[in-house]
């Protein structure tokens, strides 16, 4: 009972775009979806869900494939930036539409989040701003009845209430029936905390793929005196510095040396998601090649 | 209840870590319901999964129970547990600190005392 991609390989007029990639997406579990722009995101998630066929590789959903499966395709759903709502069409008959399409479309819930959210049930698709467009796609999202929900920049144009709102709804909505969210988001902060697994897409290439929890164990900002720290982090897997004075933060990804005394003057702590991030996915590193 | 996350220690620790907090200061009471994970995960960002880990640790220290259908509760006798865990750490996590730091700041044994004892004095 999962999702499984096994060397997806996407290519665009030459350009590599995702370089044979090979991941599981497992039942129940709520994953972050992180990289920068242009490193293979959306593509991923098209692909996922059919949308767009893999130059080579396969998606499978509990041992099928999905490309032209309409049973698996039925049991995920992919809100993305794309707006294929038709424009002159209502709120609520897009819900019904919507409806329609997926037998078990959770009507009650639909109105009662739009209330919340205050989106009007009678404005036209069209006339929505781009923060009501984001939250109509988010509403459909948390009440479609399926396994797989995949969330493509899920809070683009939100305010800080509304994305409040929406974390809040959407994990309450996975206490209710636990499912599968995939988020693919920039505000790593947010959701640092509310993801368990987390999936790093950088160059192409999925660099970081494993429980929060574990990834973050790993990631270290060892600071004090320039000496001290470059001493104790010699030979370590460096993936950035940051320098204030005499005072150096380095930033070390993977084990430390245990037989290595820690001197006084140095402080070890623990990187946040976001820090891991950017450190890892900074174009300027040279060690890109230590990540493991 | 009163969450304050940081970002650098692990959050299934910390939700372990403030939920003691709040038993030892009793604002969970022995014999109370604590929050559910759900209600701690949508009030915090929280994944659920983490909330359980950290719920985890107390029900292994015999702090909370699961009753089936119901949700979490304080043991009886939880908090006094708590306050032996605090005494056996306060040597290391206290004492070993505050001799680093005033040897740091030259403040002599004798100096230290005096502060203690004006410590106790003020408070």
């Amino acid at each position: 009972m999962s999702i499984e991609i096994k060397g997806v390989h996407q290519a665009f007029h030459g350009k590599v775009v995702l370089d044979n990639l090979n991941l599981t997406i497992e039942p129940n579990k709520i994953y972050g979806l992180l990289g920068r722009n242009g490193a293979g995101k959306s593509t991923l998630l098209n692909i996922i869900s059919d949308r767009v066929p893999a130059r080579s590789g396969a998606v499978t959903m509990d041992g099928q494939s999905v490309h032209e499966n309409n049973a698996a395709l039925g049991n995920l759903y992919l809100m993305s930036e794309v707006n294929l709502y038709p424009p002159r069409n209502k709120v609520d008959q897009l819900f019904k539409k919507t409806a329609n399409f997926y037998g078990g479309f959770d009507t009650a819930y639909a109105h009662r989040l739009a209330g919340e959210f205050g989106l009007d049930l009678n404005a036209r698709f069209g006339k929505l701003s781009t923060g009501y467009r984001s939250i109509f796609k988010l509403i459909i999202a948390l009440c479609v009845p399926v396994d797989y929900v995949f969330l493509d920049e899920p809070v683009l144009g939100l305010d800080a209430n509304h994305r409040d709102l929406f974390y809040q709804e959407l994990l309450s909505a996975y206490g209710e029936r636990p499912r599968t969210f995939v988020i693919s988001t920039h505000l790593i902060e947010e959701v640092a905390n509310l993801i368990e697994h987390v999936f790093v897409l950088d160059d192409h290439r999925i660099i970081i793929n494993g429980d929060v929890s574990d990834v973050l164990a790993k990631a270290y900002a060892i600071s004090g005196p320039q000496a001290d720290v470059d001493r104790y982090t010699a030979g370590l897997n460096i993936i950035g510095a940051d320098h204030l004075a005499g005072i150096a933060v380095t930033y070390v990804y993977g084990t430390l040396d245990n037989s290595r005394p820690i001197p006084d003057t140095v402080q070890v702590a623990n990187q946040d998601l976001q820090k891991l991030f950017i450190n890892l996915t900074n174009t300027t590193k040279e060690v890109s090649t230590n990540v493991n | 209840m009163q969450f304050n996350f940081n970002s650098t220690e692990p959050i299934y620790l910390q939700v372990a870590d403030q939920i003691e907090e709040a038993i030892f200061t009793q604002t969970f009471a022995e014999g109370e319901q604590i929050p559910s994970t759900t209600e701690i995960s949508k009030e915090f960002h929280i994944n659920p999964a983490t909330v359980l880990k950290g719920m985890n640790i107390l029900v292994d220290a015999n702090l909370i129970e699961k009753r089936r259908g119901v949700g979490m509760f304080v043991i009886a006798g939880a908090q006094a547990r708590i306050v032996e865990k605090r005494r056996d750490q306060f040597y290391n996590d206290y004492v070993k600190k505050l001799v680093t730091e005033a040897q740091k700041l030259h403040i002599t044994q004798k100096e230290l005392s005096e502060l203690i004892e004006r410590g106790f004095s003020a408070s």
